[in-house]
């Protein structure tokens, strides 16, 4: 593996397997009375997170304890970075400090590609800006050959806020490398241009994108990245692209509904979808655990990180 | 070794076994991954045919307590694979098992790993061949056959259930 893991590209093939297979064995510890190994003990990981988020957060800090990491999380809005300081220079405070990885999640896409080209430390990528979300794609791949024991030929959708979700660039990356057929939909003001270059096949009608579908993917409508006039209403939007169970019927009898959180119950999903018997969305928080230490395991080899 | 006196020696440890524990019932098999886990099943189903008797077995990996895990520069990290030990430990006498006991260094592990599953009354080391060569205080408490190597040797283990076939070979490097 390369000394960081700043998007899904980084990964070879049999890299993202071994992950995913990684991940199958680092679940069982999550079932023991102690849950914890020595792995990583006396390694140092710092959780830096520039954006608010709960899950991503928890699961990481949750995975490294479970591999006796020592960690600490530094959130931007308690941080000198209200003070004025930059990305740059408080990673390199941070590096003053000898830790032997940072978990960065950042509004600007290519954040961690600064911090991969001036820190010695290992860099994970867990969200930058509208660019990628590696371990999201890789616990979601995991989710779903957990369920249909394979990726290749599956039909997956994702439907939502397509322009905005580095978490459909990361998957798209990742599941077409493993042969899935990803078609991805939502209004034309939310695709983004050139998508189409990651070999996604692009709809703007639900109905067709999720007809015969293996796995549903929604996406969540990030207002809060949204600087002009993208929808009409967010009732507008549910009434065309939500996905409700009329909806989830025209897809295969098995689909799985997928969601990464937060949900915007009402607006990309409706409830009775989103705690429905195809939903999986709180696996996938179950299976980021796993995945996470999985990636954790796999980077942590090494004293320096050269 | 050949198949069959690996047969021969798996059935003799088995009678051991028996010997030694009077009283089956708080007997349980564990093989280290990957070649202890078929191992762990043929003596329990060597001690079936002799006793009537159904020993539980698990398996466990015991990658995640390498000593040498992060010390190397970046490098490919071994597979970990998953420990399956499907039964309470606490209180129970384990026999442990491995293909080769060499430094004693898996061994160790493996009783790290094992202790954080509850507390066995024993546990016992069971391994088809002891090389020797310890680095650490530990011994075989059954062993298939002691076989005197130097330490520039490798010694393969081969079982039908992993490599089709049963033996054990001795390379000079």
């Amino acid at each position: 593996m390369n000394k960081d893991l700043l998007g899904i590209g980084d990964l070879t093939r049999d890299e993202i397997y071994a992950i995913l297979d990684t991940a199958e064995a680092m679940r069982e510890i999550g079932q023991r009375a102690i849950k914890k190994v020595p792995t990583l003990r006396g390694k140092t990981i710092v959780n830096l997170f520039y954006e608010p988020s709960t899950r991503t957060r928890t699961s990481f800090e949750i995975a490294e304890k479970r591999l006796s990491a020592d960690t600490l999380n530094i959130a931007a809005a308690q941080s000198s970075v209200l003070k004025g300081e930059t990305l740059a220079d408080t990673a390199l405070t941070i590096e003053a400090m000898q830790p032997d990885m940072i978990v960065l999640r950042h509004a600007s896409s290519g954040a961690g590609h600064l911090l991969s080209r001036i820190c010695r430390s290992r860099i994970i990528n867990a969200g930058d800006g509208t660019h990628e979300h590696p371990t999201q794609a890789l616990l979601d791949a995991f989710t779903i050959r957990e369920h249909k024991k394979r990726i290749e030929g599956l039909k997956v959708t994702i439907v939502g806020d397509l322009l905005h979700s580095r978490v459909l660039r990361s998957n798209a990356i990742l599941l077409t490398a493993l042969g899935a057929h990803v078609w991805i939909c939502g209004p034309s003001t939310l695709v983004p241009a050139g998508i189409d270059r990651l070999g996604v096949r692009v709809s703007t009608i639900v109905d067709e994108a999720v007809a015969d579908a293996d796995v549903i993917m929604m996406l969540r409508i990030q207002q809060e990245r949204m600087h002009g006039a993208f929808l009409p209403s967010l009732r507008e939007y549910f009434v065309t692209f939500g996905m409700t169970a009329a909806r989830v019927a025209r897809a295969k009898p098995d689909v799985i509904i997928m969601h990464p959180g937060p949900m915007n119950r009402g607006v990309e999903i409706a409830s009775e979808v989103a705690d429905g018997p195809y939903s999986v969305i709180l696996e996938q928080v179950a299976n980021g655990v796993a995945v996470r230490m999985a990636v954790l395991y796999m980077l942590g080899g090494g004293q320096d990180g050269d | 070794m050949d198949a069959d006196r690996v047969g021969r020696a798996l059935t003799r440890i088995a009678h051991e076994i028996l010997e030694r524990n009077r009283g089956v019932e708080e007997l349980a098999l564990i093989g280290i991954r990957t070649r202890g886990v078929p191992l762990a099943k043929r003596l329990a189903e060597a001690i079936r045919e002799i006793s009537q008797h159904d020993i539980p077995t698990g398996a466990l990996d015991i990658t995640l307590y390498r000593d040498d895990l992060m010390r190397a520069a970046v490098a490919a990290q071994p597979v970990v694979r998953k420990t399956e030990i499907p039964f309470s430990i606490d209180d129970r006498r384990i026999l442990l098992v491995d293909d080769v006991l060499y430094t004693g260094r898996t061994i160790r592990a493996a009783l790290d790993a094992l202790i954080e599953f509850g507390r066995p009354k024993t546990i016992h080391l069971v391994v088809l061949v002891d090389r020797g060569h310890r680095e650490l205080p530990i011994k075989a408490d059954y062993v298939g056959k002691n076989v005197p190597t130097s330490q520039s040797q490798s010694v393969q283990v081969r079982l039908t259930e992993i490599d089709g076939r049963d033996e054990v070979e001795i390379q000079d490097a």
